[in-house]
């Protein structure tokens, strides 16, 4: 993975020190909060209903040992002994004190971590595919393009004060793990004819108030045009997209009202000034970057076969989660696994200090010392010998993080909402922990297959509903907390934003309402080959109304 | 009725304004205000504590009495008041027992 150089390191220690600087005269009343707050949040503090959280800029989703175990020291020694994976790859703390805050950043700068540009109107942590490195459906590593993205953008002065936030995605392989077309920029790495590698780049996607679908603006971006061409997006949008209303200021809405193809012309035009200037990129440097992320050496071992049907005999748990949690590695005796952090009835992303700690053990003795972090709130070991699996699970066992769930319905994506922040209208998690009991029987789990559930406590979306094959939307109505339920959402390569089924559900009926849906797909499926989201699709709304509604769906 | 709350500068921890005790942890004993000029009051002891560096968040919130013991209408105010309901253990819910 990527190490700080000298540059990068003085550069976060400066702003380590520029911050504590800031957080003592906050605290000494020598500035006030209107002027201290932009600085807070440049630096991911923000305040929430019970204390302030600060958020973790994760890149990529990609972190190592050193750097697992000290947030996990962190949440030990600062915070109440455990951290919340976002759907951002970041991790964030619930209970830190302001006060702390200046020595959480200094811990977290000696494991070259921070802070930075997880808040405000710039751009965003850039994520990746959680399997990036490892898929066996890979065309090249989207990472090293992550990381000379995050170079280029950090601290970026021209792109400090954008209209609005801006989130960039990448991935490198068919299968779409990253949700690209749902960012503002979403970048598709792939081969040319010639087998030259460039992006397929996609423009104004997003979620929240007006949930759009990325439009493909090129179909292949040489790789070394990548920041030229960036930069030419960035240019037109800092120019035209609208500063006088918060909820139109993505870059969404400008796409959308400016129309897909002027909009790329548009970037054409600010491009032609742009390409062939300092910004193309030199095949040495993107090299020079690709070094740091060399995929680890794999030795053979093919004795992974055996030990596994062995394993498979002897525990059926195993057997199951090796189902589940595991995908083909691009190397043979290599696989990739999820960790899930979707225990049956917990808080979803959430995990303990000591978790965390035995993770970045398991990931330095078996994985080459390397765990991502999924949007999908879980964590992966991304290259573990198959020979080892059954030592793995049987550790992931002990610290409580071997549920077998990946991809099905209790693998549930959810915002911390209303119990924690400040912008909810409704909870979250609590409707994320009673599906999850209700759908405990992994049995039952298996036979309704792939059903990705995703919930959010307001309409900002952070937990991604719109692109859920079942989103949930907590919203608050006469003072209550009401349940807004979508169907047929996805955020693969196929993105459909899904469609409002009806009228809403209360927090005792939401539960119920989700089991009718599942009840009435298992009804209508043509067998058990065909998914959920293939089903709604083929069958529609209709079923799923009749079964809710009944009469009521007839009368409207 | 209302009750005037915020979060305190330093940490971020929810805060009642209390009569007796000033600024305090707890919800259960903040000054009610029945009526206009009891709003007024909270409001402006509420702007002072923000002028002064001490509360951020400052808020005038609507409560009713349920068995003497002040329940705020707004779930938000009730979640702040006793901690996150998927983390009972956290907040001051916790501190209660
Ligand atoms: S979706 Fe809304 S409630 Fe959920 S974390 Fe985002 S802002 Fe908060």
């Amino acid at each position: 993975m990527y190490r700080y150089d000298e540059f990068d390191h003085d550069f976060v220690r400066a702003r380590v020190s520029e911050f504590t600087d800031q957080v003592d005269r906050r605290l000494a009343g020598e500035i006030t909060e209107d002027q201290f707050r932009p600085l807070r949040l440049m630096n991911g503090v923000y305040l929430q209903l019970h204390a302030y959280m600060l958020r973790i800029a994760i890149p990529y989703g990609t972190l190592n040992s050193r750097q697992l175990r000290m947030l996990a020291h962190i949440a030990r020694t600062y915070d109440k002994g455990y951290g919340h994976f976002t759907t951002r790859q970041n991790l964030q703390f619930h209970w830190p004190a302001l006060s702390d805050v200046p020595a959480i950043l200094k811990d977290l700068a000696s494991v070259e971590m921070h802070c930075i540009q997880t808040s405000g109107n710039c751009i965003r942590n850039v994520t990746a595919d959680h399997f990036a490195g490892a898929a066996a459906d890979e065309f090249a590593d989207p990472r090293p393009y992550a990381e000379i993205l995050r170079q280029w953008s950090s601290l970026h002065p021209e792109f400090s004060y954008l209209p609005r936030k801006f989130k960039i995605a990448v991935t490198g392989a068919n299968r779409d793990r990253a949700a690209i077309q749902t960012h503002d920029i979403g970048l598709h790495l792939k081969k040319n004819e010639r087998g030259e590698l460039g992006f397929s780049v996609y423009v104004g996607g997003g979620l929240g108030r007006t949930p759009m679908v990325a439009k493909k603006i090129r179909d292949f971006l040489p790789e070394q045009d990548l920041l030229s061409y960036t930069t030419a997006i960035l240019r037109v949008y800092n120019l035209y997209g609208r500063r006088d209303n918060k909820y139109k200021a993505r870059i969404k809405i400008l796409v959308h009202e400016t129309g897909a193809e002027e909009f790329a012309r548009q970037v054409e035009a600010e491009w032609a000034d742009l390409k062939n200037t300092e910004l193309t990129l030199p095949r040495s440097d993107i090299e020079a970057i690709q070094a740091y992320f060399a995929p680890p050496e794999l030795p053979a071992r093919p004795e992974g076969d055996e030990t596994i049907k062995l394993a498979r005999l002897d525990s059926r748990d195993f057997s199951e989660w090796l189902d589940q949690n595991v995908i083909t590695h691009r190397h043979p005796d290599y696989a990739a696994l999820t960790i899930s952090l979707k225990g049956i009835g917990e808080t979803p992303g959430d995990v303990s200090d000591g978790q965390m700690d035995a993770i970045a053990d398991l990931a330095e003795r078996y994985a080459f010392d390397e765990i991502r972090v999924s949007h999908e709130q879980n964590l992966i070991l991304p290259h573990v010998a198959r020979a080892d699996l059954r030592a793995i699970y049987d550790r992931l066992v002990e610290i409580g993080l071997a549920t077998a769930n990946s991809n099905l319905i209790t693998d549930i994506i959810s915002c911390p909402g209303l119990d924690y922040c400040a912008l909810a209208n409704a909870r979250s998690i609590s409707v994320a922990q009673d599906i999850s009991r209700r759908f405990a029987s992994l049995e039952r789990q298996r036979d309704i297959g792939e059903l990705k559930l995703k919930i959010s406590g307001c309409i900002n979306a952070c937990g991604h509903h719109h692109v859920g094959h079942i989103g949930i939307l907590g919203v608050e109505k006469k003072g209550a907390e009401l349940y807004q339920v979508t169907l047929g959402g996805s955020g693969d390569e196929n993105t459909s934003v899904g469609e409002i089924i009806g009228r809403g559900f209360g927090p005792g009926e939401i539960t119920d309402a989700i089991e009718t849906i599942v009840e009435t797909y298992l009804v209508v499926r043509r067998d058990e080959s065909e998914k959920f989201l293939d089903t709604y699709r083929r069958v529609g709304q209709a079923p799923f109304k009749e079964a809710l509604y009944g009469s009521e769906a007839k009368a409207a | 009725m209302k009750v005037l709350t915020a979060n305190r500068l330093t940490d971020g921890e929810a805060i009642w304004y209390s009569d007796v005790n000033g600024w305090q942890e707890t919800l259960q004993g903040a000054a009610l205000a029945a009526d206009k000029a009891g709003e007024e009051r909270l409001d402006s002891i509420g702007k002072a504590a923000f002028a002064t560096n001490f509360a951020l968040d400052v808020d005038v919130i609507d409560v009713q009495l349920v068995d003497e013991k002040i329940v705020p209408l707004r779930l938000r105010e009730r979640i702040r008041a006793a901690g996150p309901t998927n983390r009972t253990d956290h907040g001051k819910q916790a501190r209660a027992a």
